[in-house]
């Protein structure tokens, strides 16, 4: 178990700048997550605390120690791949094995340590087995149990879920939530999936272009998104955006108008925005509320999903076309082609600047 | 019988009369020297395309005669080392070449491909200054050396397409594990790469086996000779007469260890050699 501290960390390959000027701290016994679309970066980080990569510039701390030039072994990290990597002419038994007689361990403490992983993962009926005749959560198991089998002071998982089918995947994640309460040990991992981020994390680190958009946790990213982006990314369905115009506003809170939705009285803080600034306005689908309506300001319903437990109303605004989400519990009274209105509840609305920044609430600091 | 059926059945005859034809074409001349090699010397002379009875005479002839045994086991020696450094040096150079990225990799991989593609005899007389400079002439040592060198590219060819295969998640876990590069070719890749190292040792096994050219040139006692040398050089009891029968026994005596070598590792040629063709 360690802390893992990136201070100022570049990383270039050729031209690309893939990784910018990035400080983050990950305390001890954290599970983070990277989380962002592709290119983002993400699985590059975590290579680089692998050491996988090499840091073009910055340091980087394992436990308060140095490491940019330490290879992996050195550094006492274990990682979990993708694609399992599993050696695929060895056993169960001997995948585990192998970091633990490179390291020149004794052979008994080798048994005790593959035998307590496979007890903690229960691998123990599989350990004779070659990995083709396991399955795909088996191997899974097998590659956490490899990277866990050396005892390493940090855990770095590289999408390990994505090649599992859905049911799997849920079930895996449950089991390495589990695992990291158990184990208390310092774990990164790296998704793509915004629902694996939001379940397992004490700490979502969401990353664009090779740059920390927002660190918090899972329920700071949901509630305060520092950006349209985090906004737009954690969260499913999606929030809705619209554009809006500032008409005015102080400490206490502000006026604007949204098209299709009028004037709204919010309590964030302009700041030092002036009136008749553009800005965007986003609201989750779950904070919508319909009425029926007819006239300039209504929405056509245009597409109905029931999911059993609840249902996805798709609007389509007069004035444009990006559909809007309204988001309730099933039963649903509305069908397509009613028109409605919309009505977002206040407390829940979040307003953007023109830099895609949150306006932060009044009486609050805005967050950076 | 109707018309559909019919033609099927012509379909299938013709099918296998090209087989037939292809196969007597491919096997009637090896076929005809097992034939000539069990007749007694007196028969050498008809033509006949069954065994009426056989004869050991010529087997135990070219047996009695020391200098073919010797040149057994020298061809045996000197195959066995080729393929054996050949392998060493490939997978090392495969490693290098398919997994390190370095300035220059493909001139190296297109240098080593035109190397094979020079004919024997052009490198010949300077392949013998640099051998008679090593003081390897009349030596295995010098026939090891000329064939390494031909058969290098071709392995360091095939091993690197295959090692460009592995995937490179495989190698990063094992250094993650903790392994060195020597670690990581011989614990991790090396037992992946079973196929193409059989693929590739085999036909570096046959291409030594059956060299003439070098094998003629480079030495010059019988107790150094190869076998295909040392077939050539069998000679009858008098100056006008051509040994056929010994010739023949000799031949199929050298012949029947690689068709059975082969015969065992088909499997793995085969998926050896298509091992670039298709992902999977």
């Amino acid at each position: 178990m360690a802390s893992v501290t990136l201070n100022k960390i570049n990383k270039v390959f050729g031209s690309t700048h893939i990784i910018k000027d990035l400080d983050l701290e990950v305390g001890n016994g954290e599970f983070v997550v990277f989380v962002g679309p592709s290119g983002c970066g993400k699985s590059t980080l975590l290579r680089l605390i692998a050491g996988l990569e090499s840091i073009t510039e910055g340091d980087l701390r394992i436990a308060g120690d140095l490491v940019n030039d330490l290879p992996p072994r050195e550094r006492g990290v274990g990682m979990v791949f993708q694609s399992y990597a599993l050696y695929p002419h060895m056993t169960v038994y001997e995948n585990m094995a192998f970091g633990l007689k490179l390291a020149k361990t004794d052979k008994q403490s080798i048994e005790q340590r593959v035998m307590d992983t496979a007890r903690i993962l229960q691998l123990e009926e599989l350990l004779h087995r070659k990995p083709k005749a396991l399955s795909g959560g088996q191997r899974q198991r097998v590659a956490m149990g490899r990277a866990m089998a050396r005892e390493p002071r940090i855990l770095l998982f590289d999408e390990p879920l994505s090649n599992l089918d859905a049911s799997l995947r849920v079930q895996m994640r449950n089991e390495i939530a589990r695992l990291h309460h158990r184990l208390g040990s310092t774990m990164v991992y790296v998704t793509h999936d915004q629902v694996e981020a939001m379940t397992l994390a004490d700490k979502i680190v969401v990353l664009r272009d090779g740059r920390i958009e927002q660190v918090g946790s899972p329920q700071t990213l949901y509630q305060q998104p520092a950006t349209k982006f985090v906004a737009g990314f954690i969260g499913s369905p999606t929030m809705n955006f619209m554009p809006a115009e500032l008409l005015g506003g102080d400490g206490q809170g502000c006026k604007i108008q949204a098209p299709g939705l009028g004037e709204l009285v919010l309590p964030q803080d302009p700041g030092g925005e002036p009136s008749g600034a553009g800005l965007t306005l986003g609201v989750r689908p779950e904070h919508l509320r319909l009425a029926e309506a007819e006239g300039d300001n209504a929405f056509e319903i245009v597409n109905v999903e029931y999911l059993g437990n609840e249902v996805y109303v798709y609007l389509e605004p007069k004035a444009s076309d990006t559909l809007l989400i309204h988001r309730s519990e099933a039963p649903s009274r509305w069908a397509i082609g009613q028109r409605v209105a919309l009505v977002p509840e206040l407390e829940h609305v979040h307003l953007f600047d023109g830099q895609d920044r949150a306006l932060a609430l009044a009486g609050q600091r805005r967050a950076a | 019988m109707n018309r559909y059926q019919q033609i099927k059945l012509a379909k299938q005859i013709g099918k296998w009369a090209l087989i037939a034809v292809i196969m007597v074409y491919a096997t009637f001349p090896f076929y005809y020297a097992v034939i000539t090699s069990l007749k007694p010397s007196s028969e050498l002379f008809q033509v006949d395309y069954w065994l009426s009875s056989v004869d050991f005479s010529n087997y135990a002839q070219i047996f009695a005669q020391k200098s073919f045994v010797q040149a057994i086991g020298n061809s045996i020696l000197i195959a066995i080392s080729v393929v054996a450094i050949a392998l060493l040096l490939g997978i090392t150079a495969s490693y290098a070449l398919g997994r390190v990225r370095f300035r220059g990799r493909t001139t190296v991989m297109l240098t080593i491909l035109g190397v094979s593609m020079f004919p024997q005899v052009a490198v010949l007389s300077g392949l013998f200054e640099v051998i008679r400079s090593l003081n390897l002439y009349n030596n295995p040592g010098g026939l090891i050396l000329s064939y390494t060198i031909f058969t290098l590219p071709f392995t360091v060819w095939v091993l690197t397409t295959f090692m460009r295969q592995l995937p490179m998640e495989l190698e990063e876990a094992a250094i993650m594990d903790g392994a060195t590069p020597w670690v990581t070719i011989t614990k991790v890749f090396l037992p992946l790469m079973w196929p193409a190292m059989a693929t590739t040792g085999l036909l570096a096994f046959i291409a030594a086996w059956n060299e003439f050219l070098f094998a003629l040139t480079f030495t010059l006692t019988d107790d150094q000779r190869t076998v295909p040398v040392a077939i050539a050089l069998i000679s009858g009891g008098s100056q006008h007469e051509l040994p056929w029968g010994p010739i023949m026994a000799a031949s199929v005596t050298v012949t029947v260890p690689l068709v059975i070598l082969v015969m065992i590792f088909q499997r793995r040629i085969v998926s050896g050699l298509t091992a670039g063709a298709v992902k999977g």
